[in-house]
């Protein structure tokens, strides 16, 4: 068994429409970026983190089509899949197979390929990750879930549309700092307000963007990343856990208690609280995800996240700095790669990019309507 | 090819039939295999009547495609009497008229048609209880 599980290298490509790229081509960009980063370029495996490449782009195997094109030779290369999940999911496989001493490096890579098919067929792909017979035969697309459980938060903690349509605002205010983002430009709090209706009482700004994009990350452990770095980032705790499929199973339908299982797992492994962490990247693909993800993940009591945020708690200089690159909503989704997106940019923020001096941070990666969460604790190993 | 798919659950969606645990009398819609609560593998089928009050609904103005010629639309999640809570459209009734606490029943109607392999495929969606004045 290996002891400390370390990062060691980051590539982040630019997330948006990229008609000219395709799928490999998306994964081999951030590929070549890590190798670069890490200052080594062979892997023992490959853990790809993926949704929908079958729909999408009518292509399986891609552990080994990216294996191969990439030119990682014969390695494992497998794709791990927990819907927009998928990334933090592969991550903690990765993790895995440093720790139990099986590998001493292995390469995570996320990408998602979205723009080759209409709007209306990415809705349809995107649904697949609630239960296809009893939530979206009816025609529950997956803003329409993200709806209905906002509809029952604000009824239940008594909180207003316009107080919850502050998320978007803080994740875009980082963004134009972050060269890899989709959208880097700030937004208002009325544009958010005013926006399209898409599912009320969400509106086209509560919602992050269709997009294609690739991470890639490259683990070792802790001692033979000391080879190459006396400041490598270690990830200190992870947890992984799942919820029912349906949203209509919960018993409590505005709590992600798989958000509240898989932190409570990674804080103990990391030996912390949840006030001994930093900085937090939060996965906002709809603005009520970002306050149920707040909140259960132990950063605020129920029902006062919005709060919080309206207050300027969640900004850089506030309580806790959230989505430092700009969080789904402004970087982008392409979904099975975000929760890599969200490692990278952790680890670029506890590098030091010149923004917080930041200790430990925490990554949560939400598969589903809450199905699945991943939670991650990194801290600077210096 | 979804043909089997539709047909295989036509009579649990035509007559709401869930399952209720043999052991610990939990009711569950959709029907499971194993009680979430007991973990019991003894279940058998149960129909469920077919009220409920709504517990949170939405319209959807961008559907996925094979919905499209459906739109504009209303669903809610609908916690019926029984227990389960539900996810279903709501017919009969425009949104801006929902709320919270409403009572619903359900009715049979067609869910979709123009999809990929030209089947209608019905199933239950759930209508406002309004109580008629007569003369």
């Amino acid at each position: 068994m290996n002891d400390n599980v370390a990062v060691i290298g980051v590539g982040l490509g630019n997330v948006g429409e990229r008609w000219d790229k395709s799928l490999r081509e998306l994964a081999i960009e951030s590929i070549w970026m890590a190798f670069e980063d890490s200052g080594i370029d062979n892997v023992d495996a490959l853990y790809v983190g993926n949704m929908s490449s079958g729909p999408f782009i009518e292509q399986e195997n891609i552990g080994t089509l990216i294996a191969d094109f990439a030119g990682l030779g014969s390695i494992p290369a497998v794709k791990i899949e927990a819907a927009c999940g998928s990334g933090g999911a592969a991550f903690i496989e990765g993790y895995m197979a440093i720790k139990s001493g099986m590998y001493d490096c292995v390469l995570v890579t996320g990408v998602e390929k979205m723009t080759d098919v209409l709007p209306s067929k990415t809705t349809s792909i995107l649904a697949n990750a609630s239960d296809r017979d009893y939530e979206a035969f009816h025609g529950v697309s997956f803003v329409a879930l993200n709806a209905l459980v906002m509809r029952r938060y604000m009824h239940e903690f008594n909180v207003k549309r316009e107080d919850l349509s502050i998320f978007p605002v803080i994740s875009h205010k980082n963004a134009p700092f972050s060269k890899h983002a989709m959208y880097r430009k700030e937004l208002t709090h009325q544009t958010v307000i005013n926006s399209p209706m898409i599912a009320d009482p969400l509106t086209l700004m509560d919602c992050a963007p269709i997009c294609d994009g690739s991470a890639s990350v490259i683990l070792c452990s802790e001692k033979k990343a000391r080879e190459f770095t006396d400041a490598p980032i270690i990830v200190s705790g992870v947890g992984l856990a799942t919820d029912t499929l349906g949203v209509h199973d919960r018993k409590q339908m505005t709590t992600l208690s798989a958000a509240v299982e898989a932190s409570r797992k990674a804080y103990k492994m990391a030996g912390v609280t949840p006030k001994d962490i930093d900085i937090a990247e939060i996965h906002d693909a709809f603005s009520i995800m970002s306050a149920l993800s707040l909140e259960d993940l132990g950063f605020v009591k129920k029902g006062e996240a919005a709060k919080m945020g309206l207050e300027g708690q969640y900004y850089i200089g506030g309580q806790l700095p959230i989505n430092l690159y700009g969080g789904l909503k402004a970087r982008g989704h392409p979904v099975g790669a975000t929760g890599v997106y969200q490692i990278g940019e952790l680890v670029y923020s506890l590098r030091g990019d010149g923004r917080v001096d930041a200790e430990k941070g925490l990554a949560e990666n939400i598969g589903g309507s809450g199905s699945t969460v991943s939670v991650c604790v990194l801290e600077r190993g210096d | 090819m979804n043909v089997p798919r539709h047909w295989r659950e036509q009579v649990r969606r035509y007559r709401l039939l869930g399952s209720k645990c043999c052991d610990c009398e939990e009711i569950s819609f959709p029907y499971r295999l194993v009680c979430p609560k007991c973990r019991s593998r003894k279940c058998e089928d149960y129909a469920l009547i077919g009220k409920g009050k709504i517990l949170s609904f939405t319209d959807i103005n961008s559907p996925p495609q094979e919905h499209k010629y459906n739109m504009p639309y209303a669903v809610a999640l609908i916690g019926l009497v029984e227990g389960p809570i539900i996810t279903a459209q709501i017919t009969d009734a425009r949104a801006e008229e929902l709320e919270i606490g409403m009572d619903v029943e359900m009715v049979t109607r067609k869910i979709m048609e123009y999809n990929e392999d030209g089947i209608i495929c019905y199933g239950y969606k759930f209508r406002p209880i309004v109580k008629y004045a007569h003369p």
